[in-house]
């Protein structure tokens, strides 16, 4: 891509080094005698664990060979989640004082029992969300379930969780939360003012870091980045549509061919930040709310063409070329949405491409060609 | 064997049993003409409030099962992966979603459906596929949604659970217009309730040794204990298949001629090598003597009151085998080894269902450790015979048997 020189954010290196070490941001987080609790999925509530005084570490493989977990998950299960077992049964999530599981996907939900009854940690529990999000029982059951949720964190923190405790930790959040968005904002207004593979490490240690450390550097970088001048030529405008991202070299290969990526509904995008909370309401009932309205995953269910329209209006918003689906293999929930979301988009003129990756895997090898033809079609 | 003998020794009441299921088929597909409404329901999913209803039940697992059987799965699956959908997900979703389109399989795809619901009991596949169905027949969804008990289940999931149970009626009543008839809704519960306790029965006839049938004839009759649940005809029907079994055992005919080996199945059966599987271990002298799958449709039977049938099929739906910790299932295969006195336990890797095989690696430690029997895992698929390899399966079966008879040695 023929952009400008993109000066170094320095602040974009320490996510740089968090997301390649986590032990080292472990360690760090434990100085301030703070517990760290583990979760797979972007409906965890995340503001809870904050607010009981734990840090909620979002987990990622580290990509290692599978050798103690294909004793406990067969091949066809997806990479991520033997990935993340696998980690866990070799001792490299040693720092992790428990972990939570909120019911997603019928893997995780496995994993979940498979973790419970082959892990020894401090701390374990379910948070068995509803499937379904668009009923009134279901917002009750919602609240209910939440609520559990609150009381085990108190349990184990050893402290009841305050109603100030809890407003606390969604200001944070919501800062958080304003400040991706701003960024990802102004890589959609002037695109290639931040490397993909820059805004992946943010987004990332955004979910892995202590969470005020993040709240302290992200509006550092947006304002670094309100600051600069637009590169002189974005490129082709992709959103990526999928469960997680883990390749920053998806976005580097995205760049090279022309293209730059401008929003996402992804898991570890903006499906996890997008929607702040209301500040001024009961905060229960406010989180439940977020994260029964926020931008669906597809093992949940609601509106029966939510997740096209949701789609459809990425692309409107950030004016976009095309989307591109990358789909972990063995994720079913994305895999048996595709094909209509792909004639969904077809029939407001949207292209889309769809590649599939295993978490695993090291490199995107010939991808990139296909990525390539893409971009140069679009 | 000489074919006296070999007629001996078939069960008598499949044939029965084929022409309630050819009646069963005939009257949904005529549904329409005889203004019934149709509604397409999960295997695991309350049917009795649609019987209650007068609306025709129908099963795209079951038609599945059907597809499978019949060694039409591998083309409408290839249909489906034509379609979009990848071969990594469930064969009965991605037949049952071919089929709605080019009207394939044994009976030339299933009758229209009205409605749909969906209860995620046993799997979030289903929720996926009947969003599928929804969007393309564009008719009303009803999802019950029943959140797994990995270890209990707790006063949030009762109260929401129940709350659904009430909506599934309102649901109904919109759809049919009327209103519903709670008193018959009672009546339908109790034969549910009974035909649940019967085909248990039948179930337990295996218990005997030499064992009057197998898994493999469980496969078959477990039909209507599925489809016509809460009726008069699936009672009748188990009553007589269990005086024909209790009848087999004083006559002391076996299902498989000379048995010394008992073993147990896991996880649903290989539909288009049924009859392989079947003579493979028949002809080691073993009998699948039961299995966790066709067990899961009387498995919740503790948690039903067949008095207070609406209250406590809340409880009863939600705690299935399936929507349960692994932990869990590992006890029930427990007991079941116990019960049926079981010298091996066979678990089929099944690629199409996650929630049933991700699991069945920690099951088979626990059985091994706790009931010391021997464990073989075979990879396949239930419908999708490209992930079937009959040499290489031949080849673990023979294995495993000979430790089986080794230790019986």
């Amino acid at each position: 891509m023929n952009t400008q020189k993109i000066i170094n954010i320095k602040e974009v290196d320490i996510f740089h080094d968090a997301i390649k070490n986590v032990s080292v941001v472990a360690s760090r987080i434990k100085k301030n005698q703070k517990k760290i609790i583990g979760t797979l999925c972007s409906y965890a509530p995340e503001e809870l664990i904050y607010a009981a005084g734990f840090h909620p570490m979002r987990l990622f493989s580290s990509k290692s060979d599978i050798v103690l977990a294909q004793n406990h998950l067969q091949a066809y299960c997806c990479s991520l989640v033997r990935g993340v077992l696998e980690d866990s049964l070799s001792g490299r999530l040693d720092f992790l004082d428990g972990a939570v599981f909120p019911h997603t996907c019928d893997s995780i939900q496995r994993l979940s029992d498979i973790w419970r009854m082959n892990t020894r940690y401090e701390f374990f529990t379910d948070v068995i969300l509803p499937a379904k999000l668009n009923t009134p029982s279901a917002r009750i059951y919602m609240g209910d379930v939440l609520a559990r949720f609150k009381k085990d964190l108190e349990t184990a923190a050893g402290r009841e969780i305050t109603n100030a405790d809890l407003k606390e930790s969604i200001r944070k959040f919501n800062l958080i939360r304003k400040n991706l968005s701003k960024i990802y904002a102004l890589q959609s207004q002037t695109p290639g003012i931040i490397k993909g593979a820059d805004l992946h490490a943010v987004v990332k240690g955004s979910m892995m870091m202590d969470r005020d450390e993040v709240a302290d550097l992200l509006p550092a970088i947006a304002a670094r980045l309100e600051k600069m001048g637009a590169p002189k030529k974005g490129g082709k405008r992709i959103i990526i549509s999928g469960s997680i991202c883990d390749f920053p070299g998806f976005y580097t290969a995205i760049e090279a061919a022309g293209g730059v990526v401008v929003g996402d509904d992804l898991c570890t995008g903006q499906r996890w930040f997008k929607g702040e909370i209301p500040e001024d309401e009961n905060p229960m009932d406010a989180i439940a709310a977020r994260l029964l309205d926020r931008m669906i995953c597809p093992a949940k269910h609601s509106a029966l063409t939510v997740r096209g329209e949701n789609i459809v209006s990425l692309v409107r918003q950030n004016k976009a070329d095309g989307v591109v689906f990358m789909l972990l293999k063995f994720c079913d929930p994305h895999a048996f949405d595709y094909p209509y979301l792909k004639e969904f988009l077809a029939k407001e003129g949207i292209k889309t491409l769809l590649i599939e990756v295993d978490d695993q895997q090291q490199s995107l090898g010939q991808l990139s060609t296909r990525i390539e033809t893409f971009i140069h079609m679009i | 064997m000489s074919d006296k003998l070999l007629e001996k020794r078939k069960i008598k009441s499949a044939k029965k049993m084929r022409d309630i299921m050819t009646t069963y088929y005939l009257d949904a597909l005529t549904a329409g003409q005889n203004n019934k409404q149709v509604a397409w329901i999960t295997s695991g999913g309350p049917v009795e409030p649609l019987v209650a209803m007068d609306i025709i039940p129908v099963y795209p697992e079951n038609h599945g099962a059907m597809i499978g059987a019949s060694k039409m799965g591998e083309d409408l699956c290839i249909k489906a992966e034509n379609m979009g959908y990848s071969p990594d997900l469930c064969s009965y979703a991605r037949t049952d979603i071919s089929c709605s389109i080019v009207k394939g399989g044994p009976i030339g795809g299933l009758p229209k459906p009205d409605m749909l619901i969906c209860c995620t009991n046993i799997c979030g596949t289903v929720l996926k596929w009947y969003e599928i169905q929804a969007r393309f027949y564009n008719i009303p969804l009803f999802i019950l949604d029943t959140p797994i008990c990995h270890t209990q289940y707790s006063r949030e999931i009762a109260k929401y659970v129940r709350t659904q149970i009430d909506e599934y009626i309102v649901f109904l009543e919109t759809i049919t217009h009327k209103k519903f008839d709670y008193e018959k809704m009672a009546q339908v519960g109790k034969l549910a309730f009974e035909g649940q306790l019967l085909w248990q029965k039948v179930l337990n006839t295996t218990a005997h040794k030499p064992s009057p049938m197998s898994a493999f004839d469980a496969f078959f009759f477990l039909a209507l204990i599925v489809t016509l649940r809460g009726t008069q005809i699936a009672i009748d029907f188990y009553k007589e298949l269990i005086e024909e079994m209790e009848q087999r055992i004083q006559d002391g005919i076996s299902i498989v001629p000379n048995e010394e080996h008992r073993l147990l199945w896991d996880n649903l059966p290989v539909w288009y090598r049924l009859k392989w599987l079947s003579g493979k271990f028949s002809s080691h002298n073993a009998c699948l003597v039961a299995d966790t799958y066709t067990s899961a449709w009387c498995s919740a039977l503790k948690y039903i009151d067949e008095n207070n049938f609406l209250d406590s099929i809340a409880e009863a739906y939600t705690r299935i085998y399936l929507n349960i910790g692994v932990d869990q299932m590992a006890d029930q295969v427990l007991d079941m080894i116990k019960f049926y006195n079981a010298d091996g336990l066979v678990m089929h890797s099944n690629r199409s269902c996650k929630p049933y095989s991700f699991g069945q690696m920690d099951i088979m430690k626990i059985v091994r450790e706790k009931a010391g029997i021997p464990v073989l895992m075979i990879e396949a698929d239930m419908v999708d015979p490209r992930n079937f390899s009959q040499s290489q399966m031949e080849t673990r079966i023979d294995a495993f048997m000979e430790i089986i008879k080794q230790r019986s040695r």
